[in-house]
């Protein structure tokens, strides 16, 4: 288990590297930094001293290391647009972010196994078949037009909830929360369900699937053969070994619901770290542009450690050092 | 023979399919007596494994049962709401499969199948059930039960598994266990023990078992009647000894004849196996009069023609026309 464990973190360490080779090479595509900031008319000795000040004229690596080593402690540099530490842009943007992800996602989720499992369980219901033919419409349509339409609908038609912006935030420290304000969970609605009205329909076709594959098994037969009530073998028994795949499928959709919400932030004006990215894509702003890359890689390195580690405590089969003894 | 524990009348099972309805089980009957083993034989898809399931309420949709009646212990239960069957299942009739491999969850310890199966049915406290599965693993024979009972199912071998299944079959007590193909799965040398088990634990509470398998040596060795199933049918009923020497049936004349005896036509050329010809009908194309007719070595006008009901003979009782003028 121990082992498992450093094994992963070694494997995670690498790709944070390679992921940070990838944000570091921004900064040399772009083009000339030392142009860049001194403009047109600098002599060349200006650029020379430009150049030994910022360390650009030394080797490829030694750069790429210092880089890391900034990283790690936080340090990012400062943005070329806001002229401010990007760390402390991304920092208090951070929040935003990930509270709609957090919402999105438990949304997604408690939504998405309720509507697997009872499709699964009444398969032939028309609730269920309108259900799965809803899914198949949150699964096709683009995040962007979900979002409009939701806007047209709930914000300009009907005039209930916001359509853009966090409502009114409470300062806690350093993170800035829209739980505990009524607009703040208003504007939270309409983003939460845009964000992740995909996974929901994706969890639910998944639960549904694999529901319906469990179901099927001869230790679901011998459950019920054993007299064991259809609460206990639908949701003792075949929902917990419907949830092994879904932990896998919600991982890897959590991180994809951090990266990905720069679209939703962008049709809700959601001031958070997609829509810092989106507006520092547009300015060339490459220090927050890498910022941002190596923190989403950092979310889902995390979250697939995380997910590993879920394995081991659902699934017993896998905790092999620990069962010794067979026969 | 004292009252029947389990009778079962004239059961039809049908499939509905788009290509018309098949028949898997037509007009079966038969009973067992409380404490009796009573074998059931046939080639796959003879419909044995579906008279099983119709008698635990498990047939799967759109499968379902036509006709007849199941009467346990003189009370019906076939067509019981879901609820009622539940309470039936494990605590009056219990049930054993084929794969011990996939009979257990692997996701819960034998422990936690163990007490959820003794609470669904016994009034007893958790403390109880749980004294009362290691008594169970104890009785089954799993050495170690306390050490064992926090295990998983991959924690045990193949025959071990079998044990926890059938411990969890006995969990509350059934009057009847249906065990179908209990030791299909599992090694030679395991399966004489898994039988071996199965027949004294019988014989120690008094439960009756229906005995599905399409091994004739099983039978033999267990069973105290024999049914014999044929393309959904019972060919041949009656207690194991007479069916075994003196089979009526050309059925289970070819099906007897086509098992290995070791001493016998060792010495001489006559040590050859009977083969039956041909193969069973398909469901969707069962012949006519005798569903046997085709393969049948003895058919004549009648058997293509007719259906034979079971007719008794001696001991037996047989579905074939060539008892119908009764030559006891």
């Amino acid at each position: 288990m121990l082992a498992f464990i450093l094994r992963r973190l070694a494997q995670a360490g690498l790709v944070m590297l390679t992921v940070g080779l990838i944000a570091f090479s921004l900064f040399r595509f772009v083009g000339d930094p030392v142009l860049f900031m001194l403009g047109q008319e600098a002599t060349p000795e200006d650029r020379t001293r430009l150049t030994l000040l910022l360390g650009l004229d030394q080797p490829f690596y030694v750069q790429y290391a210092g880089f890391v080593a900034r990283a790690l402690q936080g340090e990012f540099g400062i943005s070329l647009r806001q002229v401010r530490p990007v760390s402390s842009m991304i920092l208090e943007r951070l929040p935003a972010t990930l509270e709609l992800a957090l919402v999105a996602a438990v949304l997604a989720l408690v939504a998405g196994i309720v509507m697997g499992v009872y499709t699964a369980l009444r398969r032939n219901s028309w609730f269920s078949q309108a259900l799965l033919a809803l899914s198949l419409i949150g699964v096709s349509l683009p995040t962007f037009l979900i979002g409009i339409l939701l806007i047209l609908v709930f914000a300009v038609l009907l005039g209930w909830l916001p359509s853009f912006g966090r409502g009114e935030t409470v300062d806690l420290g350093w993170w800035s929360t829209g739980f505990l304000t009524a607009s703040g969970l208003k504007a939270l609605i309409l983003p939460s369900i845009t964000l992740g009205l995909f996974q929901m329909t994706l969890i639910q076709r998944l639960v549904r699937t694999e529901m319906l594959e469990v179901l099927r098994t001869d230790y679901i037969k011998f459950a019920r053969a054993r007299g064991l009530s259809d609460r206990a073998v639908h949701f003792r028994h075949a929902l917990k070994n419907t949830l092994v795949p879904v932990i896998t499928i919600t991982g890897l959709q959590l991180g994809a619901i951090i990266a990905f919400a720069i679209i939703t932030e962008t049709v809700f004006q959601w001031p958070g770290m997609g829509l810092l990215f989106i507006q520092s894509v547009q300015f060339a702003d490459i220090p927050v542009m890498a910022a941002y890359l190596c923190l989403i890689a950092l979310f889902f390195v995390v979250i697939n450690l995380a997910v590993d580690l879920l394995y081991y405590a659902v699934d017993p089969r896998l905790r092999i050092d620990r069962a010794a003894a067979a026969h | 023979m004292s009252a029947p524990l389990l009778e079962v009348k004239d059961l039809r099972v049908e499939f509905p399919t788009r290509r018309g309805t098949l028949v898997a089980v037509d007009g079966a009957s038969l009973a067992i007596a409380p404490g009796e083993i009573l074998g059931v034989v046939g080639e796959s898809g003879a419909g044995k494994s579906l008279t099983g399931m119709a008698i635990i309420g498990l047939i799967e949709p759109p499968g379902r049962i036509a006709a007849g009646e199941i009467r346990l212990e003189s009370e019906r239960i076939d067509g019981l709401p879901y609820e009622q069957m539940r309470r039936i299942r494990g605590r009056r009739i219990g049930a054993i499969f084929q794969d011990p491999l996939t009979s257990l969850n692997p996701l819960f310890t034998i422990g936690e199948q163990l007490t959820e199966t003794i609470l669904a049915h016994l009034e007893v406290t958790p403390a109880e059930a749980l004294a009362r599965a290691l008594a169970l693993l104890a009785e089954v024979g799993i050495p170690a039960p306390r050490a064992r009972i926090g295990h998983y199912p991959h924690q045990f071998s193949g025959g071990m598994r079998q044990r926890v299944v059938i411990a969890l079959a006995l969990a509350a007590e059934p009057r009847l266990i249906i065990a179908d193909e209990p030791t299909t799965a599992l090694d030679v040398s395991i399966q004489a023990q898994i039988i071996a088990l199965l027949k004294r634990l019988a014989r120690e509470h008094g439960t009756a078992v229906m005995l599905i398998t399409h091994d004739m040596g099983v039978i033999a060795e267990t069973a105290d009647r024999v049914a014999v199933m044929y393309a959904g049918r019972i060919a041949e009923i009656g207690p194991v000894r007479d069916v075994i020497h003196a089979p009526r049936h050309p059925y289970t004349a070819g099906l007897m004849g086509s098992i290995p005896k070791l001493g016998q036509g060792a010495g001489k050329k006559r040590g050859r196996l009977v083969q039956i010809e041909g193969a069973m009908p398909r469901l969707n194309a069962i012949p006519a009069g005798c569903a046997f007719n085709p393969r049948c070595p003895r058919r004549f006008e009648r058997c293509l023609a007719e259906r034979p009901e079971l007719i008794a003979i001696g001991t037996t009782d047989a579905a074939c026309w060539l008892y119908a003028d009764g030559p006891r």
